[in-house]
C-alpha cells in the first residue's frame, strides 16, 4: 500500500491517464456550475449541495470500480454519482424536478441515484447511507463474486453512532468494502474540529481495519490509493478505511453566505492543481480549453433537453408508493 | 393439522422461507446458535448456516440499514429486532431509507425486507420492553404492517411478507408465544390486507389484532349471554387494513368497537374509528367506542400490568357504551 501512496508522483497502470481522470472531473465541475445556475435562476428547486474541490475523489475511487460494484453517497453526492456512471440527462431532468428525471422528479438532488450502474443514492440523512454500504457489501459476499462496496461519507457523519456500528460489523464479518471518508474540515456550519475528538485513523485502529489518509484534491494519488485498496478488498474480502483531505471550495448548501467561515479563499481546487500538472507535462492551455468547451457543450445540451422535459403528475407518484413486484 | 405453539408456527414460516427460496437471509441479535430470545429461530442456523442465518451484533441502527443494503441487492431479508421496543434504534433506516427508496428512487429497485418484532405486556417486562408501536409504522407510506392472531396467519401471513416486494413490519404479540393452536399442514396463503371474521355476528362489530383478538372473542361469549351476537374483525393486516371489510360488517352491525393493547390515544383504533365515522356514517346507530392502552407506559408491577392491560371486560364494557 505504501507503493500506492508513492505512486501521487507517477501514474498507476491500473487507473486512466491524466488527461482522461481531468475530463471526468471537468464534466462534475461543469455540471454543477450549472447546478448553481439553475438553482439561482429557480430552475432547480429545494437546496443542493455542490461538492466543488472533492472531484478528484469521485473520479479517483471511481476509476477502479466497476459497473457490478456499488457506492452509496451523502448529501454532497452529485460528483458520486455522475462519476459513477449516471447520465447527464437523467441528472439534470431530476434535479429540475422533471417526469424523465433518474428518480422520476421524486427525489431531487439529495436523492440522485441509478441502481443500474450500482449507485445506491444520494441521502439526505447524515450518515444514512454507511449501514447501507455495509448491506450491499454483505450482499456482494454472499453471492460470492468478488464486487465491492463503497461507502462515501464525510468527516462531519464521523460523529454519528451508527459508524461505530458499521465499522465494528464490516470488520467482524469481513465484508469488502470501502469506507471512504472525504474530510472537507466541515460538519455542516461549523470546523469539524469543534465536533470531532478523535482522528479517523484512530477509530479504524481500534476496529483493526487497515487504513490509509491521502491529500484528496491529486487525483492520480487518490486513483493509485483507490485501485490498490480495491484491489485488496477484492480479494481479500476485507474493509478498508481510505480518508481523503479536501476543502470545501463553496458552503453547506448552495446560497451559504457562509459567514462562520475564514478559510474559505484558501480553498484548494483540485481542477487547477490538475490543469497545471496537465501543462507541466506538457499539454498546451488550447487543447485543455477545447476540452473544457465540449464538456461545456454537452452539459449545455442536456440543461437545454432536462428544461423542455414535462413536469411529473402527482398520480404517477403515487402509484408507486409501494412497488407491485421486484425489479432491479 | 397439528397442535403446535404459535411460537412455532413463525419458526415453520422462516424454515419454510429459507428452504424454498435461497435469497431469503436472517439476521438478528442471538438468532443463531441461541435460537431467539423466545426461541422462535430455533435449529434454523444448524438447518441453513451462518450465512443465512446471520447473528449479529447489538446495533439495530446498523442491522436495518444493511438489510436495506441487502435487499436492493438481490436478497429478501428478514431482520429479527428482539422487542419492538428496541425498534427506536432502527427508525432511520426503516423510516428514511427503507419506506422510501422504491418511492424516490422513482420506482427503481424494490425493497423486500421484513422487520420481525414482538410487542405486548404480560411477562412484567416494564416500560421498555411492552410496548405496542405499530401505529408508527402504519403511519409511514411505504411500510406495511402486519399483527397475526392465530397460528395458521402467522405462517402464511410471515411467508406473504417474506414474498413481498414492500418493507414490511411484521408484529408479533409475546404473550402469544406459548399459546397452543391448530397449525394446518399447509395453511392457506393468505395476502396482506386481507381481514378475517374470526367470529360472526349480527349486533355490533368488534375490530381487533393480535393478541386481543382472544380477548374479544371472550368478550363475545359474555355478550352472547346477554343476548348480543358480536362480530369479531381480526384485521390481520394493519397497512393496508381492510376498509372494506369493517364497513361491509359496520352495515350490518351498525355499531363499532375498535380494541388494541397499544395506546388508544392517536392510535390505530383513532383511524379506523375516523374513517367509519366519516364513509360509515349512515351506518351508526352509536358512538364509535375504542379500548386501547391507558396514556402511560406500560407499567412493572404485577397488579399494575395487570390493570393496564386491555381485557375481555373492557371489551365488553365498551359493546355497552355503544348503545350509549
Amino acid at each position: 500500500m505504501n507503493r500506492a501512496v508513492e505512486a501521487v508522483r507517477g501514474r498507476n497502470e491500473q487507473t486512466p491517464e491524466l488527461i482522461e481522470l481531468y475530463r471526468r472531473m471537468l464534466l462534475i465541475r461543469e455540471a454543477e456550475k450549472s447546478c448553481g445556475a439553475l438553482f439561482a435562476e429557480g430552475a432547480i428547486p429545494g437546496f443542493i449541495h455542490l461538492s466543488d474541490g472533492q472531484e478528484a475523489v469521485s473520479v479517483g475511487v471511481m476509476a477502479s470500480l466497476r459497473t457490478d460494484d456499488t457506492i452509496a453517497s451523502t448529501h454532497r453526492g452529485h460528483g458520486h454519482a455522475l462519476a459513477k456512471g449516471l447520465s447527464l440527462d437523467g441528472f439534470f431532468r431530476e434535479l429540475m424536478g422533471k417526469a424523465d428525471g433518474a428518480c422520476k422528479g421524486r427525489g431531487g438532488s439529495m436523492h440522485v441515484a441509478d441502481l443500474s450502474v450500482g449507485m445506491l443514492g444520494a441521502n439526505g440523512i447524515v450518515g444514512g447511507g454507511i449501514a447501507i454500504a455495509v448491506g450491499s457489501g454483505l450482499a456482494q459476499k454472499l453471492r460470492g463474486g468478488d464486487g465491492v462496496a463503497v461507502s462515501f461519507f464525510g468527516d462531519g457523519a464521523l460523529a454519528e453512532g451508527v459508524i461505530h456500528e458499521c465499522l465494528n460489523i464490516a470488520a467482524l464479518k469481513g465484508i469488502p468494502m470501502i469506507f471512504a471518508c472525504e474530510n472537507n474540515g466541515w460538519s455542516e456550519f461549523s470546523p469539524t474540529s469543534t465536533q470531532i475528538i478523535f482522528t479517523l485513523e484512530k477509530l479504524a485502529a481500534a476496529y483493526g481495519i487497515e487504513y490509509h489518509g491521502i491529500d484528496g484534491t491529486k487525483v492520480e494519488g487518490v486513483a493509485a490509493l483507490a485501485a490498490e485498496a480495491i484491489a485488496t478488498v477484492r480479494r481479500e474480502s476485507r474493509p478498508i478505511v481510505l480518508e481523503f483531505f479536501t476543502t470545501r471550495v463553496r458552503g453547506h448548501y448552495e446560497g451559504d453566505a457562509q459567514r462562520y467561515r475564514t478559510d474559505a479563499a484558501d480553498a484548494i481546487d483540485p481542477l487547477a492543481v490538475t490543469r497545471a500538472l496537465l501543462e507541466e507535462r506538457g499539454a498546451s492551455g488550447g487543447e485543455l480549453d477545447d476540452l473544457a468547451e465540449t464538456i461545456r457543450a454537452e452539459v449545455f445540451a442536456a440543461v437545454e433537453a432536462a428544461r423542455l422535459s414535462e413536469e411529473p403528475t402527482l398520480q404517477s407518484a403515487a402509484e408507486e408508493v409501494y412497488a407491485a413486484e421486484i425489479r432491479r | 393439522m397439528s397442535e403446535q405453539r404459535f411460537a412455532h408456527a413463525v419458526n415453520r414460516a422462516l424454515d419454510d422461507a429459507l428452504a424454498s427460496d435461497p435469497s431469503v437471509v436472517l439476521l438478528g441479535e442471538d438468532i443463531g446458535k441461541a435460537g431467539g430470545t423466545f426461541a422462535v429461530t430455533r435449529g434454523l442456523q444448524d438447518r441453513y448456516g451462518a450465512d443465512r442465518v446471520i447473528d449479529m451484533p447489538i446495533a439495530e441502527n446498523a442491522i436495518t440499514g444493511m438489510a436495506v443494503g441487502l435487499a436492493i441487492g438481490g436478497f429478501k431479508p428478514v431482520v429479527e429486532i428482539m422487542f419492538m421496543d428496541f425498534v427506536a434504534f432502527a427508525m432511520d433506516a426503516i423510516v428514511n431509507q427503507a419506506a422510501k427508496l422504491h418511492f424516490m428512487f422513482g420506482g427503481q429497485g424494490a425493497v423486500p425486507l421484513v422487520i420481525r418484532t414482538q410487542h405486548g405486556g404480560g411477562l412484567n417486562a416494564g416500560p421498555q420492553h411492552s410496548q405496542c408501536l405499530e401505529a408508527w409504522f402504519a403511519h409511514i407510506p411505504g411500510l406495511k404492517v402486519v399483527c397475526p392472531a392465530t397460528l395458521d396467519d402467522a405462517y402464511a401471513l410471515l411467508r406473504s411478507a417474506i414474498d413481498d416486494p414492500n418493507p414490511v413490519i411484521f408484529v408479533e404479540n409475546k404473550s402469544l408465544y406459548p399459546m397452543k393452536g391448530t397449525l394446518s399442514a399447509e395453511p392457506e396463503a393468505v395476502p396482506l390486507g386481507k381481514a378475517r371474521v374470526a367470529r360472526v355476528g349480527r349486533d355490533v362489530t368488534i375490530v381487533t389484532y393480535g393478541a386481543l383478538v382472544h380477548k374479544a372473542l371472550a368478550a363475545a361469549e359474555t355478550l352472547a349471554a346477554e343476548g348480543i351476537e358480536a362480530e369479531v374483525i381480526d384485521l390481520r393486516t394493519l397497512q393496508p387494513w381492510d376498509e372494506a371489510a369493517v364497513l361491509e360488517s359496520l352495515s350490518r352491525t351498525h355499531r363499532l368497537v375498535v380494541a388494541h393493547e397499544a395506546v388508544e390515544a392517536f392510535g390505530v383504533g383513532a383511524e379506523i374509528a375516523a374513517r367509519m365515522a366519516q364513509v360509515g356514517f349512515d351506518e351508526l346507530d352509536g358512538p364509535i367506542v375504542r379500548v386501547g392502552g391507558a396514556f402511560m407506559p406500560v407499567p412493572f408491577g404485577r397488579t399494575l400490568e395487570a390493570e393496564y392491560l386491555p381485557n375481555a371486560e373492557r371489551i365488553v364494557e365498551a359493546v355497552r357504551a355503544t348503545y350509549g
